[in-house]
């Protein structure tokens, strides 16, 4: 399911991912892959949020926990757990979702900034919110998301 | 002509020859009167300054230009090597290594003129008296020739006629044409890759050829190059009365001609001749036998040798790596089929030997690197007033290339500091009853798995109090620990950040940077590095490093459901222990291995590996050496040896502590790599 970095004038394309009854979009820009659950190693001493590391076809990328990040129940792996492999400057990470739901395309009247909650840790992985007629998609700030702890 | 694309074979040549001119003037130091040094040198930068040209590099070119007036004097004798020529032509040699540096960085050569050094040069020049017009403006004739090849075959390997045997017949004709007067020309011509009817251009320049002199003989064969079956050049002999200028100007005027490289050939008859010494004209025989012997120089490794740019080498390494896996995949398929097996163990063996030949292409002799290193120690020398010499061996050890060009600088730091901290100064030397001079030992060899370098130096010795002292004094340990400590804990302790002993800060090292730098760089090549001391007497720096990097033999533990691998280089054996043999020192665990007391590591508490406890008699031990020390690492269970691809964690992971790295299993599973380093 390979994904290329499609982008029409005005509008931004975003994969929405699901956690529990949350709904997350991931813009398509950073995406690289979506694959299906598969067998994560360990990796002792690391991060907590880091599940461990899967080997994709002959790549080793590191697999993240983003209810961790959101402070929400752990993982649990169904039939519809997919690992988003996404890439900041050349360096790709997986990242755990529940579900991946669909793409939506919003335009830049659709997209609303958010004012950041500076006491809320997690206000910094959300950057705003899309509006798709009466649903809610919390857009997510991937940099700020897989950055290394500071 | 657009010459960028042809930059890195630049810079790369010009590194070389940077580097030959560097190891040159440095024997020519302690032979002043060696004539085969300054040929050498004067070649070098003659090369150097027909590839600066091409590239249009123009402030090299004045530069090497003057190096040469200078230098062709003292091959006529009309000047005389001085400690002061010497210094000035070091001189150069940074400056073009500073034009070389900016190269690198910016792509162009930068505004230094490096008029001071022009003008040593010149007043030198002057200092001899104003009878080397003619030759200079000589020089600078045959420059303008030269200077106008193309940048890929401005070597002297590319002058492919140099190099050409001749049978007996070829050579009477040539001896022949000699006596009557002629002179035979080897001509090496280029066409452009981009010709398309190269038989054609050929053609037309047979015919050119045809109307100078008399072709006695082309290689490829005329037939093939009629026939097209050559590649982009060749080379013929001609028997003519015209000039070599006459032959490149009418050469080059041919369309697609990219390049065309004229010499005089002398046959070997006349070489003896020559040797003879006949002085008609003294001068040019020179020039000849120079090309001769670097004929002779280039020969054995113009023909064999390929530059292959590192990508593609990594590149090929990944495939065989890629390789490997599927072979190990195939391996874990369970399999009765007898003729199966014998077709993966067949295959094993190729992409075993597949893999040694690609490490080979990648391996580097060290000499690449402590070629810097004669320079360095009598720079230093000078510096500290320190009379001090380098002993060097094993210059032929090989290395991967990937550690080649990371281990310059923390040997530079080692150097640096034998010389500046290990050595004492002449007088505290005379008085300990030591020769004055110090001498600096660099060693290379390889030992099994590894290859060990060794920085020594006959100095002074670790004062381990004084090391102690200082690190109570800043707080890096307390008395306790102090107390505690064997001789080589506080040695290590100079490994910490910011951990210097010399009282003042010198130019040269002391700055309290270095040795922490140096053994971090070392361990990130996967290597280790400890000091070996004796007060009075000198220390020495030991550097152990993997001889590879990409691919590693692996012992495959298990430690609760997890797979692991522990390089095998690291490992001395496994033993069989019994629990009750496991004995507690201060709450740490020991066993006493044949009269060796060896720590014990629970592999599976520091690695947080989740394991049932099930009582048992006896628990396997894999030893582990990691230097001198040892420790024994606690597995639940042995999977085997195999050879394993090491990949490395990425970004966010590559600072785990105690993984080195992970590989890929047959089965597509991602084991980690433990490192043995952090561990022991």
């Amino acid at each position: 399911m390979e994904v290329n970095q499609v982008k029409t004038v005005g509008t931004t394309q975003f994969i929405v991912v699901k956690f529990d009854r949350e709904q997350y979009g991931v813009n398509i820009q950073y995406i690289q892959n979506i694959v299906r659950m598969m067998r994560i190693t360990r990796v002792p001493n690391a991060p907590t949020y880091i599940k461990g590391v899967i080997n994709l076809r002959g790549e080793i990328i590191p697999v993240m926990s983003v209810r961790y990040k959101f402070e929400l129940d752990e993982d649990v792996y169904t039939n519809a757990t997919r690992i988003i492999i996404v890439k900041v400057d050349n360096h790709a990470m997986g990242l755990l979702v529940d579900e991946v739901l669909e793409v939506i395309q919003l335009s830049e009247d659709q997209i609303e900034k958010i004012v950041r909650d500076s006491q809320d840790e997690k206000a910094k992985f959300v950057y705003a919110v899309g509006k798709l007629g009466n649903e809610l998609v919390t857009l997510l700030n991937i940099e700020a998301l897989i950055g290394v702890d500071e | 002509m657009d010459v960028s694309q042809y930059l890195e074979i630049f810079i790369e040549e010009a590194k070389e020859h940077l580097q030959n001119l560097n190891v040159t003037l440095l024997e020519m130091e302690k032979d002043a009167n060696n004539k085969d040094y300054i040929n050498e040198i004067f070649r070098v930068a003659h090369t150097i300054k027909g590839m600066a040209a091409t590239m249009g590099f123009k402030r090299m070119t004045v530069l090497t230009h003057d190096m040469e007036n200078v230098l062709s004097e003292i091959r006529t004798g009309a000047i005389s090597v001085s400690a002061e020529l010497l210094d000035v032509l070091f001189q150069c040699l940074d400056a073009l290594e500073s034009y070389i540096e900016l190269i690198i960085n910016t792509g162009n050569e930068g505004a230094e003129e490096n008029q001071p050094i022009i003008d040593r040069l010149n007043a030198i020049l002057a200092g001899k008296g104003d009878a080397p017009d003619k030759s200079k403006s000589k020089t600078a004739a045959t420059v303008i020739v030269e200077a106008s090849k193309e940048p890929e075959v401005t070597d002297q390997s590319e002058k492919k006629h140099l190099t050409m045997p001749f049978n007996d017949y070829e050579k009477n004709a040539m001896i022949k044409a000699k006596e009557e007067g002629f002179t035979t020309y080897g001509v090496t011509i280029y066409i452009s890759d981009s010709c398309v009817l190269k038989s054609a251009r050929a053609f037309i320049i047979f015919r050119t050829l045809e109307k100078l002199g008399q072709i006695i003989k082309a290689y490829p064969s005329v037939q093939d190059i009629e026939d097209e079956k050559f590649e982009s050049d060749f080379s013929v002999f001609v028997i003519s009365t015209e000039t070599a200028q006459k032959f490149h100007k009418d050469l080059t005027s041919i369309a697609e001609v990219e390049a065309v490289l004229v010499d005089p050939i002398e046959t070997q008859g006349e070489v003896q001749d020559f040797s003879n010494k006949d002085d008609a004209k003294p001068k040019l025989d020179e020039n000849e036998r120079d090309k001769k012997t670097q004929a002779k120089h280039t020969k054995p490794t113009a023909n064999r040798t390929v530059r292959v740019d590192i990508e593609r080498l990594d590149n090929l390494m990944n495939l065989v790596s890629e390789l490997i896996i599927v072979k190990n995949g195939l391996e874990t398929i369970e399999s009765n089929n007898q003729n199966m097996n014998e077709q993966i163990e067949y295959l094993e063996r190729i992409t075993t030997n597949l893999h040694d030949a690609v490490m080979k292409v990648r391996m580097v002799p060290i000499e690449r690197v402590f070629n810097r290193f004669p320079r360095l120690i009598r720079d230093l020398s000078r510096k500290l007033n320190k009379n001090m010499e380098l002993h060097m061996s094993g210059e032929e050890t090989e290395l991967d290339r990937t550690v080649i060009d990371e281990i310059g600088d923390p040997l530079v730091h080692l150097i640096r500091n034998a010389g500046d901290h290990g050595l004492e100064p002449p007088a505290e030397r005379v008085a300990a009853g030591k020769p004055e001079q110090g001498n600096v030992y660099l060693d290379a060899y390889q030992d099994g798995n590894n290859v060990v370098i060794e920085v020594a130096e006959d100095g002074r010795g670790i004062n381990i109090e004084k090391v102690k002292t200082k690190a109570l004094n800043n707080g890096a340990i307390t008395r306790d620990q102090a107390d505690a400590m064997s001789d080589s804990d506080i040695i290590d302790l100079l490994f910490r950040p910011s951990f210097s002993t010399t009282d003042k800060i010198s130019d040269v090292s002391g700055r309290g940077v270095g040795l922490d730098v140096v053994k971090t760089k070392i361990e990130q090549l996967g290597g280790d590095i400890e000091v070996k001391t004796a007060l009075g007497k000198g220390s020495t720096f030991i550097i152990r490093l993997p001889l590879t990097l990409a691919i590693i033999q692996a012992l495959m533990v298990k430690i609760g459901e997890e797979k692991y691998a522990i390089p095998l280089n690291t490992i001395q054996n496994i033993e069989d222990v019994k629990l009750g043999d496991i004995k507690y020192i201060q709450n740490q665990e020991f066993i006493n291995l044949r009269g060796h007391v060896v720590p014990i590591v629970r592999l599976d508490v520091l690695l947080d590996v989740v394991t049932e406890e099930e009582v048992r008699e006896s628990v396997t031990v894999v030893i582990v050496n990691k230097g001198d020390k040892q420790a024994g690492f606690v597995v639940d269970g042995l999977i085997g040896q195999q050879e394993i691809v090491i990949k490395t964690l990425g970004k966010y992971l590559n600072n785990t502590r105690l993984i080195a790295g992970s590989t890929i299993l047959g089965d597509g599973e991602v084991a980690l790599i433990l490192d043995v380093n952090s561990l022991v």
